[in-house]
């Protein structure tokens, strides 16, 4: 994608903390997600991989510490974009849902008609279009969630879990998806609890476990040396905690 | 005859129980000498013959009946709508004293409501000074008080389980706060759509408020519901039943209306 603004990437959290339930949720977590690639965060129920991403997204602010992007975007849109677990659909169309999240960036009418047609058209939906978007099959739905963030034009995208509720096939076709969205420059941060899913998918893996950070490691080298003990229980699929 | 205030300059006020027909634009009425000869069949016939032969001044009955409710409920909506949203949404210290307040003014009874509109309104009162006592107006303002609290407590209920659904998703795009509130509203087109019928289905049933704010004035304030009670104990049924035939039919259509948006609000929203 063409962009005449300076990147909002490399994303860096120093050291921030979450707070919740009387305990720290995330613990002091440092790390730096440059542009390109995918980096999965790695990590068993409970670890705080939801948590990392809706703060980098911005939807929680840290107790402690600091998200900082390299540049700020101007205006109302991010130029980062979320994609949840269980797919949010408005009640309206399928078109419609993507018009709705440009409108909200402040995209005028008639480039918002262009690029939801675009973004229709990019992810196969395009027969969809005026379909109610909640009557759409599981895959389906997550496919109009990406098309949706992807018609924001986001450099950075933030994927929570997406293809927990779907069938093997569909996330095959997630999976075949994202792979396009990254060869496209759009660098991806994920949380899976799939190890097949990191193993196909990463670039990079971040492992976090109780809310700490305790690896960070090029996929290669994870999946075949981890160097902590909990990631070595994590793969070899005994339950830790 | 139900004690009831009357406005004091009108001349047809002067009916009693079981008079005979007067000048009062209805034309066709059976004239019932007393209640223990009524002939059910006569009078069923003569109200049809009212209902289907669209006379005049019972259509002005029920034409004033409709313009009163739907400027009440379509008021409550402007008002209720977006306030409803922002009670969903906002977070106050005293906020669910609100809330059971509001949802404890859906039960007011009507005439209360009547009488806080009289007493505002009354030539005495801090509103008399605009002559709005004994008006089409003044009724309008008493079933505003009927319906706005329906329409804020539904509005904030629908609004409220639709931001928990939705507000990941529009927090991320940007749509914090009250920026939230037109998404919300509009997505929860249909079952906003019940609240405002729930609202016109009090307001068209009520007799008190209209009866005491609007002083039941014959071609001017009188209603449905306040004529079926004038006429009842009056004796002249079969404009009572004609005007009670066409209460059922609107409570129908209602029901049917409602019923309809929640089916395509299901298959909208799957």
């Amino acid at each position: 994608m063409m962009r005449d603004v300076t990147s909002i990437l490399p994303l860096s959290l120093e050291s921030i903390s979450f707070r919740g339930e009387g305990r720290k949720l995330v613990d002091a977590v440092s790390l730096v997600v440059p542009a390109g690639g995918v980096t999965v965060l790695l990590g068993p129920n409970g670890a705080g991989k939801s948590l990392m991403l809706r703060l980098c997204h911005g939807l929680l602010t840290p107790s402690e510490g600091r998200v900082r992007w390299a540049a700020s975007a101007t205006g109302r849109a991010k130029r980062h974009a979320m994609v949840f677990q269980k797919p949010i659909m408005l009640r309206r169309s399928v078109e419609a849902n993507i018009d709705h999240a440009l409108a909200a960036a402040g995209v005028a009418r008639m480039e918002r008609r262009e690029r939801a047609q675009a973004a229709l058209g990019r992810f196969g939906l395009s027969e969809r279009a005026t379909q109610p978007a909640r009557l759409l099959s599981g895959g389906e739905q997550q496919r109009l969630a990406i098309a949706r963030a992807w018609s924001l034009r986001p450099e950075l995208l933030f994927l929570d879990e997406p293809t927990s509720q779907l069938d093997p096939a569909a996330t095959r076709q997630i999976e075949e998806l994202l792979t396009g969205l990254v060869a496209e420059g759009i660098t991806v941060l994920m949380s899976t609890h799939d190890l097949g899913q990191a193993k196909r998918l990463a670039d990079r893996v971040l492992f976090l476990h109780r809310g700490r950070l305790i690896e960070d490691s090029l996929a290669e080298y994870f999946f075949a040396e981890p160097q902590t003990m909990e990631a070595s229980a994590f793969l070899a699929g005994d339950l830790i905690w | 005859m139900p004690r009831q205030r009357r406005p004091l300059d009108h001349p047809s006020r002067r009916d009693s129980f079981g008079s005979a027909p007067e000048d009062e634009g209805c034309a066709s009425k059976l004239t019932q000498s007393g209640v223990g000869q009524v002939d059910f069949a006569a009078i069923f016939k003569a109200a049809f013959a009212l209902v289907v032969g669209l006379d005049p001044g019972f259509l002005a009955i029920v034409g004033l009946s409709l313009r009163v409710t739907l400027s009440a409920v379509l008021i409550a909506g402007l008002i209720g709508l977006p306030l409803g949203a922002a009670l969903a949404l906002a977070r106050f210290p005293g906020r669910s004293v609100v809330i059971v307040c509001l949802n404890a003014l859906m039960g007011l009874p009507p005439v209360v409501a009547g009488l806080f509109v009289f007493l505002l309104l009354s030539r005495s009162g801090p509103l008399g000074p605009l002559g709005l006592l004994f008006t089409p107006t003044a009724m309008i303002a008493a079933q505003v008080i009927l319906v706005l609290p329906i329409v804020i407590a539904l509005t904030r209920q629908t609004v409220e389980d639709l931001w928990s659904e939705y507000r990941d998703h529009l927090r991320s795009v940007g749509l914090e706060g009250m920026r939230a509130i037109p998404t919300l509203l509009f997505d929860g087109r249909f079952a906003l759509a019940t609240a405002l019928l729930a609202g016109f289905g009090r307001a068209s049933a009520e007799v008190g408020a209209v009866l005491i704010v609007g002083g039941n004035i014959a071609g001017y304030t009188r209603t449905m519901t306040t004529t079926i009670t004038l006429e009842t104990s009056k004796g002249d049924l079969p404009l009572a039943l004609g005007l009670g035939l066409v209460l059922i039919a609107l409570t129908l259509a209602i029901n049917a209306v409602a019923f309809g948006a929640s089916r395509i609000g299901a298959r909208y929203a799957g």
